[in-house]
């Protein structure tokens, strides 16, 4: 009772990668609450889950395994979630801010009457003082988010609510093994028991889903473009740069706006969070929300034509000059001196 | 055969132009300080429904917004771009709502207009980006949901044909009405209408718009009933206060910053070719590269 619960998004039997970095979150947060971490697994041939899933330390897995489940629909999923949260009454209830869980999230947080918070960039515990109404509240999930464009960052509470929920998007969270030989416990669900038949009414008809040949995520260098690269043209000179060292070529928000480069390369608060070895940002001003995706970095360097932009104040190399002169300068000296 | 659309849609503040007192101190947004436009999405979801109604016999489009009295504004450019007409739900006790006290708020208002055959949405509003208020109505009224549309495709036997776009690939599905579809930033974007449609609704105005102007054009809106926009306070529609506004919001917030990030102690440089060269040399001699 009263568990840190995670939504597990299966694809082909593989858990994502979203859902492994929330257990390894769930972990600590139920370390810090004493409490146990439990996960949800809802599809079809769900047999491996439990190795997948069990190193990342989960106590109990619940699996409801049968061929409806799969692919996901909202309504049979949402009523697995809301009848065993029901049975459970979990504290603290996460899941991927992705399609599914973005899609999901709500309507199970509508049925509980329980607080949903989207898209949060960092979880913690702490107390909340409710001035109005004199009381003190321990043990809070707080649920801190970007808001406004990135502008600011708020703290979102549910005092009297349960579960707290939240979804995080794939990359913020860092998913890290606990132990390789824990073995939880593993709980098979009934289906009838929570999902009616009345729920299966939308059917999937086509599916095409390709796995990403992107890994921005873990690339060791990352060439990123800002709106101030200044055509979709410029841009392949990042993406020259970027084979040259052999790295992905990442893009801000307004450059994937402005039809530079594809929505899947976004780094931001919008888009994936990364932490490369090297970081170029080439006519990025730096907006909060690019910059919160990827000040972790551990080289950055800026290249801007204008000496004042905001992200070189977390560069540690600023160019002054226009891709279109540095870029080329770059990629020559490598070629010419590598190896 | 009546046909009955209703799109959901948000004014928001254009988050692209904030400035320093965005926010009030009690944390929430302090929406008089900043432009407002046309929730973008909004708009795509707009798009969806008129095509719909330029394709089924006795179709119509009305839309339903929740906020202050500037919100009408996004139902007359809904009825410039094809709209039949809209609701405003405004009133202070709609205040300081979060996404679920909003869902309530607008599921009560639809149940209200008596048979909706769909309901289209934007897939989020940029003020808030959570996505959530869509599938929130939908499990308020048990209707079901397809979230992430990127096209209505079919519209047959009552049943709607959806393509979604997701983040690795697109899905095809089916399912009955009335259905909750909330419709994402890739779909078609909603071309302008006629510019007569522009003139016909341009005096399309509130109750409280009208008495706010002063004017006494009673028999121009008696004369033309279709320029009057409907709007509801708390009073008329069934509800229960408690899960309205602040009350029937779970989520409270806690605390707000500014952003502010640690600078560090930049090393500057010029586009010159020693420069450059100086710099690629270093990245290479401690492995940041090669």
């Amino acid at each position: 009772m009263n568990n840190i619960f995670v939504y597990l998004e299966i694809e082909d039997g593989i858990v994502g990668d979203v859902s492994l970095e929330l257990l390894t979150k769930g972990r600590s947060l139920a370390k810090q609450l004493n409490c146990k971490l439990e996960a949800v697994a809802a599809g079809f041939k769900l047999d491996t889950i439990g190795a997948q899933v069990f190193p990342y330390g989960v106590d109990v897995l619940h699996i409801a395994d049968d061929k409806r489940m799969a692919p996901y629909t909202s309504l049979p999923h949402t009523s697995l979630l809301v009848n065993l949260f029901k049975e459970e009454k979990p504290q603290i209830a996460l899941m991927g801010a992705t399609s599914i869980g973005r899609d999901l999230g709500p309507r199970v947080s509508s049925a509980l009457f329980s607080g949903l918070t989207a898209d949060c960039t960092s979880l913690e515990i702490g107390t909340y003082e409710d001035k109005k109404a004199g009381k003190v509240y321990e043990n809070l999930l707080y649920q801190i988010r970007p808001a406004f464009g990135g502008n600011i960052v708020a703290t979102i509470v549910n005092p009297d609510c349960r579960p707290q929920m939240a979804t995080v998007r794939e990359g913020v969270m860092k998913k890290e093994i606990k132990d390789l030989k824990f073995v939880g416990k593993t709980r098979k669900l009934e289906l009838s028991k929570y999902v009616p038949d009345t729920d299966f009414v939308v059917e999937v008809i086509e599916r095409h889903m390709e796995k990403s040949k992107l890994n921005i995520k873990g690339s060791p260098i990352i060439v990123s473009g800002g709106y101030g690269v200044g055509s979709a043209d410029n841009f392949k000179l990042l993406h020259e740069l970027a084979t040259t060292l052999g790295g992905e070529v990442g893009a801000s928000r307004a450059a994937v706006d402005a039809g530079f480069a594809e929505h899947e390369r976004q780094i931001g608060q919008t888009g994936t969070t990364v932490r490369p070895k090297l970081y170029i940002a080439c006519g990025i001003s730096g907006q909060i929300q690019h910059i919160a995706g990827m000040q972790e970095s551990a080289m950055i360097i800026a290249i801007n034509s204008d000496p004042k932009a905001p992200i070189n104040a977390i560069a540690d190399y600023v160019i002054t000059g226009t891709v279109e002169e540095v870029l080329p300068k770059m990629i020559k000296y490598y070629k010419k001196n590598s190896k | 055969m009546s046909f009955n659309i209703v799109v959901l849609a948000k004014q928001v503040p254009d988050t692209r132009n904030v400035g320093k007192d965005a926010m009030k101190a009690d944390g929430t947004v302090n929406r008089a300080a900043l432009p407002a436009i046309y929730n973008p999405e909004d708009l795509n979801a707009l798009e969806q429904a008129l095509s719909l109604k330029s394709k089924i016999e006795g179709a119509t489009v009305h839309i339903l917004t929740m906020g202050p009295a500037r919100a009408a504004e996004i139902i007359r450019e809904s009825m410039y771009r094809g709209a039949d007409g809209g609701y405003l739900l405004s009133g202070r006790e709609f205040a300081g709502s979060d996404t679920l006290a909003t869902s309530y708020a607008l599921a009560c208002a639809i149940r209200k207009m008596g048979k909706v055959d769909l309901i289209v949405c934007g897939r989020q509003a940029i003020d808030g980006d959570t996505a959530q208020v869509g599938p929130q109505v939908a499990e308020k009224l048990g209707f079901p949901q397809i979230t992430y549309a990127e096209d209505i495709l079919n519209l047959s036997d009552n049943k709607i044909t959806v393509k979604r776009r997701l983040e690795r690939g697109i899905e095809v599905v089916r399912g009955p009405l009335p259905m909750v579809v909330t419709v994402n930033g890739s779909a078609a974007n909603c071309r302008p209408r006629h510019a007569k449609l522009t003139l016909k609704y341009k005096h399309a105005a509130t109750p409280s718009e009208k008495q706010e102007a002063g004017s006494d054009y009673t028999d121009l809106y008696d004369a033309h009933p279709y320029l009057n926009i409907t709007e509801w306070g708390v009073n008329d529609i069934e509800h229960d206060i408690q899960w309205l506004g602040l009350s029937g919001s779970p989520t409270k917030v806690k605390q707000i910053e500014n952003v502010v990030f640690t600078a560090k102690e930049s090393k500057r440089l010029t586009a010159s070719d020693v420069e450059i060269e100086d710099l690629m040399k270093e990245l290479i001699a401690n492995h940041t590269i090669g």
